[in-house]
């Protein structure tokens, strides 16, 4: 297990090795770097002491080492407008950000397993070819138009959900949380359940997938035959073995909720970083803008990290399949 | 078809084209999505009012709801923008916006990838293994996220967002065109190829390559579709397309400003069409992978 996870981790760190080699050559050869860290007024003798600051009259890949070694000290730069460092600024709008994926999150799974379940176990069904049907259209329609047609009906003409922001917001150490009053739960429904429809298709998928696989193997009969309740079969036997692909898939998909935050948090005014990103971009702040990109894709390198060692944990045959090839 | 002819042959175009239209809703889907193309390609010869040329547009027809009369007279059927274009004008051209970046960023993934995908089974062995391990990785990263990042890096722009939709595209196209290209290679027909000694390339290009295609026509509609709703989400956003070429994604965002006001029409009848074009392709793909079942 130690040994999996510590390979494991060296792919992970080789990854983000690379990653932070494209983005930092991606902005320093396609970009100016000598824009991104001068604001617009900047004048020419401005912009020599900048180049010297920076070192940009140096070799590029000492350049490089020294951006390198920043990072590894947490420092990423100062905000243009905000005027703080941009790491500070992206963990203080995280919070809403992870809020709001977590609850999608859990809206995708607590919705799309007993739907994906109830699909599998009865596949000729009216209810199940609805179900499907539901999943290939909230796979197909882009997420922001979904957003959109939400605010309309529900904020616009119903008058029943808010559209803008968090709503009030409990402190539960340091965190400022949304789900814990009755009005932010009321803000969080309609971005959420956005956020989580692409999730949900996608686990609807996997677990009527899962379902028709495994119920008919050898082990489910083997429990039917030894007398065990159809209860236990369906919840603990039938539930494991298709929880690993979703878990898989989740994991994976978890940086692409991310990215698909940014345009639920856009549409919906949530303040996370996505919208942040947007806000960014739209004032040209760019050391907050090279900080994003940064972050996210620690993030992603870490989060499928984690699920790797949790795929292992749930399924043994991962760990020890690498001696068998 | 008509009845005193025979039928013709399994496997030929004419046999697959009424297999393909057997099916009412995929025959609809082809219908909606050929007339949209037409439409949008057409847009200069049909739509009542350049939506970009100045001297047609008057600020104060802005904000029409649709069927309202202009002052010369002229009707917006689908009424008017914040800047007092035709909608229905404004959407013809962001349907051929739309159209071109998703089939031509299809397109360009689709040569770069079988390239690398035949280029993977042909060479076998380290070339195979690199290039996969390269597929792997653009696999395991979320489409989005590298869209967003690219485009983050290098602006707006039509060759900016097509250069990011391919980059996100092609290692889709790699992967399955090498396994049906291994698929392949391992068949009769190659075998007798070899027999006649003919070269590798042309056995590669000449032979395996077109048993390639059916494959790569249903991979390709299905990523044609993911393009358009892609393209059209990362203009929403503003990182997409510049407000000089606006696509269907880019109408949505100017009308969103206008949404909670209760002016729905400028939001959501572009966004009905970018629907009815993502969902034909969409229907179109599923059906061409029944009629022609690559095993994928």
């Amino acid at each position: 297990m130690a040994e999996f996870i510590i390979r494991r981790a060296l792919q992970a760190l080789l990854v983000l090795l690379v990653m932070t080699l494209l983005v930092f050559f991606g902005v320093n050869v396609i970009g100016n770097p000598v824009y991104i860290f001068a604001s617009s007024e900047c004048d020419q003798a401005c912009l020599t002491a900048i180049i010297e600051d920076l070192g940009l009259d140096r070799p590029i890949w000492q350049q490089y080492l020294t951006f390198l070694g920043n990072l590894l000290q947490g420092d990423l730069g100062k905000s243009f407008t905000h005027g703080i460092p941009a790491l500070a600024l992206i963990f203080e709008r995280l919070p809403a950000t992870l809020e709001l994926a977590f609850a999608a999150l859990v809206l995708a799974l607590g919705a799309g397993l007993p739907l994906g379940i109830y699909a599998g176990l009865r596949p000729e069904g009216w209810g199940a070819k609805l179900i499907m049907a539901f999943s290939m259209v909230a796979f197909s329609l882009p997420v922001f138009w979904i957003g959109l047609i939400m605010i309309l009906v529900f904020s616009v003409q119903l008058g029943w959900m808010p559209s803008v922001g968090r709503g009030e917001t409990v402190d539960l150490g340091g965190l400022e949380l949304s789900f814990l009053t009755l009005d932010g739960l009321h803000h969080l429904v309609m971005p959420a359940l956005t956020l989580s429809l692409i999730m949900m298709a996608m686990v609807i998928r996997l677990a009527r997938a899962g379902m028709r696989e495994v119920l008919f193997s050898d082990y489910i009969k083997f429990a039917r035959a030894s007398g065990i309740r159809e209860s236990r079969i369906l919840g603990v036997h039938l539930l494991k073995n298709i929880l690993i692909p979703i878990v898989t898939v989740l994991g994976m998909e978890f940086g692409g909720v991310i990215a698909f935050a940014v345009v639920v948090e856009s549409i919906f005014s949530w303040p996370g970083v996505g919208k942040m990103l947007i806000d960014a971009i739209a004032v040209l702040d760019r050391p907050l803008i090279v900080a994003y990109l940064i972050f996210v894709v620690f993030m992603f390198v870490i989060l499928n990290l984690l699920v790797d060692i949790l795929y292992s944990v749930l399924d043994p045959r991962i760990r020890f399949g690498g001696q068998e090839r | 078809m008509s009845g005193a002819r025979p039928m013709a042959p399994a496997g030929s175009a004419r046999d697959l084209a009424a297999r393909f239209l057997a099916d009412p809703g995929a025959a609809l889907a082809l219908a909606v999505f050929l007339g949209f193309c037409l439409l949008g390609f057409g847009a200069p010869l049909f739509a009542p009012q350049n939506p970009y040329d100045l001297t047609q547009v008057d600020i104060l027809d802005s904000l029409m709801p649709p069927g309202s009369e202009s002052f010369t007279g002229m009707t917006y059927w689908l009424g008017t923008d914040g800047q007092g274009r035709d909608m229905l004008s404004a959407m013809l051209y962001g349907i051929r916006i739309s159209l071109i970046v998703g089939l031509l960023s299809g397109l360009l993934a689709l040569a770069f990838g079988t390239l690398v995908g035949l280029t993977a089974a042909y060479r076998r062995g380290w070339v195979d293994t690199l290039l996969m391990r390269i597929v792997d990785l653009q696999l395991s990263f979320p489409t989005i996220l590298v869209a967003l990042i690219l485009l983050v890096i290098l602006g707006r722009g039509v060759d900016k967002i097509i250069f990011a939709l391919v980059v996100v595209q092609w290692a889709y196209f790699a992967r399955t065109v090498r396994g049906v290209a291994l698929v392949e290679s391992a068949r009769e027909y190659v075998d007798a190829a070899r027999g006649l000694r003919l070269g590798g390339l042309r056995i590669l290009f000449g032979h395996i390559l077109p048993n390639c295609l059916p494959t790569m026509l249903v991979v390709g509609t299905m990523q044609m579709a993911m393009a358009i709703s892609l393209e059209a989400t990362l203009s929403f956003l503003g990182l997409g397309l510049p407000p000089t070429r606006p696509s269907l994604g880019l109408l949505i965002a100017n009308g969103f400003d206008y949404l909670q006001s209760g002016r729905y029409w400028i939001s959501v009848l572009p966004g009905l069409v970018l629907l009815a074009i993502i969902i034909s392709a969409n229907v179109l793909g599923d059906r061409l992978r029944d009629v022609l079942n690559p095993k994928l």
